[in-house]
């Protein structure tokens, strides 16, 4: 079956007792059990649950893995992946990521001894030369948050076997519409299921692929063990919102493709970062990478200070002011003040997070409404 | 489809129309307000409230914050003034027919109308002394003959279902001006992506919201759209019947309508490549599709609506019920259920799922032939859902081929 219908079908079993053609929402905290030690296919709604198991087969057939595992948030199940180091194990990351990511790899993971390297994923020479006999895994995005960078994930993942270590993506940009990451050698995909997997900016959750049993157990282990699972409701709104996903991430790719094109004509603009630009400096392997668009995340930065560019982020009429990312509605935000306040200043600044730079999630509105409302709040600048 | 300049975008339109930019706790989506009733600070303020000074919500039966949302949100996609939800399609048309028709008045139908609402009519309305006429679908002749100076509304649908017949709704609603009736049309399966009826005169619009509008099998709704003088006594009789949707299902219909561009540009295709691919089996007696040429309405569905959305129906060649009911039985991508506009494919032989009480005579009356069966396509892959049907069409042609030759 093709993409679309397995979002539609695979996971959306027919209800056997009432024959609903949406699967009933499974709110039971917990399982009525055959007999004293005799388990059931469910237990506990921490350990398993109906509606969060469908959701699960669905993610892992569009990821083209063999289980999928969701979480309370895309952190809970980024953390779920770092809990699988042990103390004295070495992190290598990729620089260009979310700064929830990088709070939780240098304020969190840190304090059980796990150190945390950053490195160039766009460069492989770069990311290798970081690896030691420590490194343990490496964790990449592509594209890249908010400087929509793009690292060669084959590249990477042939770096990871050979080095006999886990390579883990977070794909919440891309989704499985545009890239399929373990069809490349990763061994885990994480997403943010917020962001394009719910689509509705109404639910929060994330999601863990692989592609190995013993990797999905020791994975399925630490959330059973600490607990931090995707809701019933979400659960059933997750499912819900893919059933659209490949049609609201090509038509958003499709817009952003636009309004990237019209950004970079424009005078007011002083750089563009959006991968499917002939000019962005990894067009040909994004090219390469992603089938059927290159995202609905796009970068700018206006020519003019931390304030001018505040400015325009507060003066758009359609793009509405707030951080995430990947819903119908369409999102401005600043990184220096909003998504990426959690780096360092030093780091921000190392990393080319300007105060200049200004960051959209393209939803589903149409091009020209968008692009007029950015047209205007340029102006108001 | 030329638009006004400034007219947004249907998509932007679907997902901002009706909302506050700035919301209750600066949320980016809208709350799901499940109360029941709604305080008022002081006794001051309940008068001003009755005084119609101040325009806020006072019981759950009248009004909810999310269904005022979603009802901007549904006028605005229907070029309409104001919008009325109810808690069904069915709910919708008596809720508006209740409040318009009294003792005396009569009521005109093209006869390829959901069988549900006619017999809401004839069986019920009749009951309090409104009559009910029905003629020959698209004969505007027969309906204009049938108008008497007692006829206070003209009814169809269109499409209409399972034939797919297309009114000529400009001249349909010339004629409720003509003779000063109201006209209601029935656009569920058109959608307003297809064809927006208010356009061309038409007075009343109504959906079961059920469908493409929620578009995801998953909860029921009704809305009339119109003129708001006009609508005012059928919303008061709705805060009267009570009727309501609920506050959950209304952000599920909410959270649907944001992607009502994207799927119906999908429906429309699924319906039209199976359509061509059906039309072009050997097995195939005929097709009931506005997007095909052999359809009797194909040059007035082209030139009134922009597709022609995903129910095709059809009739299987030298099928009894039984060979047509195996073929319904051998696909294995749509579901068998009644229905239709959500993201996975259904299927049904009318003779079985709604006509099945009915004598062959008024089968044959109504124009449901054993042999028919209605696809109502989803979104998946047009390419799955012909590989699904060219197998169930094989598989039972080999038995019907098999058995005929053991005869």
């Amino acid at each position: 079956m093709k993409f679309r219908t397995r979002s539609i079908h695979v996971g959306n079993r027919r209800d056997p007792g009432t024959g609903a053609v949406v699967p009933p929402i499974h709110v039971a905290s917990t399982y009525v059990q055959p007999g004293a030690g005799d388990w059931g296919e469910f237990d506990y709604s921490r350990s398993g649950n109906p509606t969060r198991k469908n959701l699960e087969t669905t993610i892992a057939s569009l990821e083209n893995g063999i289980g999928g595992l969701a979480f309370a948030s895309g952190m809970a199940a980024t953390h779920c992946v770092t809990m699988l180091m042990e103390a004295g194990d070495n992190i290598v990351a990729g620089c260009d990521i979310y700064g929830g990511t990088y709070r939780l790899l240098h304020k969190i993971v840190n304090r059980n001894n796990v150190s945390v390297t950053l490195a160039d994923s766009t460069n492989t020479a770069t990311l290798e030369a970081a690896i030691t006999d420590k490194t343990k895994l490496i964790w990449i995005e592509s594209p890249g948050n908010p400087l929509m960078s793009i690292t060669d994930i084959e590249a990477c993942a042939e770096i990871a076997r050979r080095r006999g270590i886990l390579i883990g993506i977070d794909n919440t940009f891309a989704t499985p519409v545009l890239t399929r990451p373990l069809d490349l050698g990763v061994d885990i995909v994480m997403h943010s299921a917020t962001k394009y997997l719910g689509g509705h900016s109404d639910a929060l959750g994330g999601v863990l692929v692989v592609k190995d049993k013993e990797l999905f157990d020791r994975l399925y282990f630490v959330q059973n063990s600490t607990g931090a699972v995707m809701s019933p409701w979400d659960s059933f709104l997750t499912s819900r919102g893919i059933k659209t996903l490949e049609l609201r991430v090509k038509a958003q790719s499709e817009t952003a493709l636009q309004l990237a094109q019209f950004l970079d004509q424009d005078s007011r603009v002083s750089r563009v970062l959006y991968p499917g630009l002939p000019g962005h400096p990894n067009h040909d392997r994004a090219a390469k990478q992603m089938v059927g668009g290159f995202g609905a995340m796009l970068s700018f930065e206006v020519n003019g200070d931390y304030h001018q560019a505040k400015k325009v982020a507060e003066s758009t009429k359609i793009f509405q002011l707030a951080v995430s990312l990947g819903a119908v509605e369409s999102l401005i935000e600043q990184p220096a003040s909003m998504s990426h306040a959690s780096y360092d200043a030093a780091d921000r600044a190392a990393h080319g997070i300007t105060d200049g730079l200004i960051r959209l999630s393209v939803g589903l509105e149409h091009v020209e409404d968008l692009q007029a409302d950015l047209d205007q709040a340029l102006t108001a600048n | 489809m030329s638009q006004p300049s400034k007219r947004k975008g249907l998509s932007t339109t679907a997902i901002h129309a009706g909302e506050q930019r700035q919301k209750i706790a600066d949320s980016i989506t809208d709350p799901i307000v499940c109360a029941s009733t709604f305080t008022f600070p002081n006794s001051q303020s309940v008068i001003d409230y009755i005084e119609q000074k101040q325009e806020r919500e006072e019981y759950g039966r009248y009004g909810n914050p999310g269904e005022k949302v979603v009802e901007k949100k549904l006028a605005s996609l229907e070029n309409g003034e104001h919008a009325i939800l109810y808690s069904s399609g069915m709910a919708a048309i008596v809720g508006l027919l209740m409040a318009k028709l009294n003792a005396g008045d009569e009521v005109v139908f093209f006869d390829e109308c959901y069988h549900r609402s006619r017999e809401f009519c004839s069986k019920h309305l009749s009951r309090f002394g409104v009559i009910t006429r029905q003629v020959k679908a698209c004969d505007y002749n027969a309906m204009e003959a049938a108008i008497t100076p007692n006829t206070k509304m003209l009814v169809s649908e269109s499409p209409t279902n399972p034939h797919m017949s297309i009114v000529d709704l400009e001249r349909f609603a010339e004629l409720g001006k003509k003779h000063n009736v109201d006209t209601l049309i029935d656009a569920t399966l058109a959608t307003p992506y297809n064809v927006r009826p208010l356009d061309f005169g038409v007075d009343y619009v109504l959906h079961s919201a059920t469908k493409y509008l929620a578009g995801h099998n998953d909860l029921l709704a009704g809305v009339i759209i119109g003129n708001k003088e006009k609508l005012e006594p059928v919303r008061n009789l709705r805060g009267i019947m009570g009727a309501i949707n609920s506050a959950h299902n209304i952000n599920l219909l909410a959270r649907g309508l944001k992607t009502f561009e994207l799927r119906m540009q999908r429906h429309n295709e699924n319906g039209q490549a199976i359509a061509e691919f059906l039309e072009s089996h050997p097995s195939i007696e005929k097709v009931y599709y506005p997007g095909l040429d052999s359809h009797n309405y194909c040059e007035l569905a082209r030139d009134t609506m922009r597709g022609f959305g995903g129910v095709v129906t059809f009739l299987v060649k030298d099928a009894d019920w039984r060979a047509t009911a195996d073929i319904v039985d051998s696909v294995n991508i749509p579901r068998i259920a009644p229905s239709m506009g959500g993201a996975e494919s259904l299927i049904e032989q009318p003779l079985v799922m709604s006509y099945f009480e009915c004598t062959p005579e008024e089968r044959i009356r109504f124009g449901i032939p054993d042999n028919m069966i209605r696809m109502a396509c989803g979104l998946e892959n047009s390419e799955d859902l012909i590989a699904d049907l060219k197998q169930a069409l094989e598989k039972v042609t080999k038995k019907v081929s098999a058995t005929s030759r053991q005869q």
